[in-house]
């Protein structure tokens, strides 16, 4: 039990690591997610093919693969950053490849008449998107978005894995120091438990406020 | 009667994969005219008002607007689009945004007016289609008639220099289509140049100066409506026009 009071400021340590790699991936993901989902309903096929590929590759890597392709490929062609930077880089780019197919299946919710409307008045493709449908695709996502960001969240244990500091690490250094295996992870399931709840609390929020009026 | 040609449509052909929805289509359309294209459903008329604004795309053939021919994507086809209005039978009005803003929204981004003056012309716009008092609601708090009102109104604040109707009254509740095909009328009295998709036959021998007969995917007569209602030449149209009329 008093695995975690002796051990405050290690457990504190991790757990800005891991809401640290979540922020910042998240932020990440949602960027590429957007451009992604703009992407695969452009009206240029070239657009379409390069997102398609994107969510196809980054889908279907395991995402430990992907960390070891980021983490020991990129230095290969002289990309050398901090480990903490290649943690984001591989968690955003793999997660955006599902925040890309949220926004594009509330995209789908939206009439095509909206878009057509639009279009019809002069508005560019980005306008179309932009000022008619995404605000309204928005509503329809902010479920699917919200779990893919939790599901974020805990993909960031992986990150422990290569030396980069996060909750699920402290467990090497604690069970080193002795202290019961079991305790230690259930302080670390709570703390993964504070990060996902903050992010469905803020997404209920989201739907409470822009959520579709039923 | 065309003196002065608005929209130009030269050998136009469509496909849906192998159903050739449009074929060889010729149509001109001159500055001021009323055309009323009918023909039974299936017959290609939606289609080939689409293809003016060129929501449809169109395999072969030209389609030209006031002497321009419409690029095919990108910045140059949405300045384009922006000169001719079109209505949809479904009204497509922005859910998320009031009747006052579904006027206003593309008068700002797309004419860069300010916001001040595109509300007073989205107000002015509103008015003459009776809907002054409705300005800040959102378009499902209104009926049918009431939301193909603004949508006209949405269409009228680009200053088009054509409207399309896409069988503006074909999802209206029958006492609702009259407060529509009035507003129409007026624009026809006041010179707008429209093509006007449509089972009207009312408005077509009323408004129209010149009615389209269409059956699959051909034009087949292009004649005043005087001539087409009274004595239409080709045995399509008697057939169309006997089932129609008659009750």
């Amino acid at each position: 039990m008093n695995v975690l009071t002796d051990n405050l400021p290690l457990f504190g340590e991790g757990f800005l690591g891991t809401v640290e790699l979540t922020v910042y991936s998240s932020l990440l993901a949602l960027a590429l997610g957007f451009l992604m989902a703009s992407f695969r309903v452009a009206p240029v096929a070239s657009l379409r093919a390069v997102g398609t590929v994107w969510v196809a590759v980054l889908r279907n890597t395991p995402l430990t693969l992907l960390f070891f392709a980021v983490l020991l490929g990129l230095p290969r062609f002289g990309l050398v950053l901090p480990f903490k930077v290649f943690a984001v880089l591989a968690l955003g780019c793999y997660t955006s490849a599902f925040i890309c197919e949220a926004l594009r299946s509330g995209i789908n919710t939206v009439p095509r008449g909206q878009g057509e409307a639009a279009r019809s008045l002069g508005m560019t493709f980005g306008q179309t998107l932009t000022l008619v449908v995404l605000p309204q695709a928005f509503r329809s996502v902010i479920p699917p978005v919200g779990s893919t960001l939790i599901a974020l969240a805990k993909n960031s244990a992986i990150a422990g894995a290569f030396s980069v500091t996060e909750l699920l690490g402290t467990y090497k250094t604690l069970g080193e120091l002795g202290y019961d295996v079991v305790w230690t992870f259930v302080w670390i399931a709570l703390g993964y438990l504070v990060v996902t709840l903050a992010i469905s609390a803020l997404f209920t929020a989201l739907e409470r406020t822009w959520g579709v009026a039923r | 009667m065309a003196v002065d040609p608005l929209i130009e449509l030269r050998d136009v052909n469509k496909y849906y994969g192998d159903l050739h929805v449009l074929r060889d289509i010729d149509l001109t359309v001159g500055k001021g005219e009323v055309v009323v294209i009918v023909g039974p459903s299936g017959s290609g008329k939606s289609t080939l008002c689409r293809t003016i604004n060129r929501l449809e795309t169109v395999e072969s053939g030209t389609v030209a607007l006031d002497g321009r021919p419409l690029p095919e994507e990108g910045r140059a086809l949405a300045r384009l689009r922006a000169e001719v209005g079109m209505v949809f039978q479904s009204f497509n009005l922005f859910a998320h945004r009031t009747v006052l803003q579904n006027v206003s929204l593309a008068q700002v981004k797309v004419r860069g007016r300010k916001k001040g003056e595109a509300e007073r012309r989205s107000r002015e716009l509103l008015d003459r289609v009776g809907l002054a008092a409705h300005a800040d609601k959102y378009p499902a708090q209104l009926s049918g008639g009431q939301q193909q009102r603004v949508a006209i109104a949405r269409a009228l604040a680009m200053d088009p220099k054509a409207l399309l109707f896409d069988e503006p009254t074909s999802a209206l509740d029958p006492e609702m289509i009259n407060e529509v095909l009035e507003v129409m009328r007026q624009l026809a009295r006041e010179g707008m140049t429209m093509v006007v998709v449509t089972h009207e036959m009312g408005f077509a021998r009323s408004a129209a100066h010149r009615v389209v007969f269409m059956a699959d995917g051909r034009i087949v007569e292009d004649r005043t409506p005087e001539e087409f209602f009274t004595n239409p030449h080709s045995d399509r149209a008697k057939d169309f026009l006997s089932k129609i009329l008659k009750h």
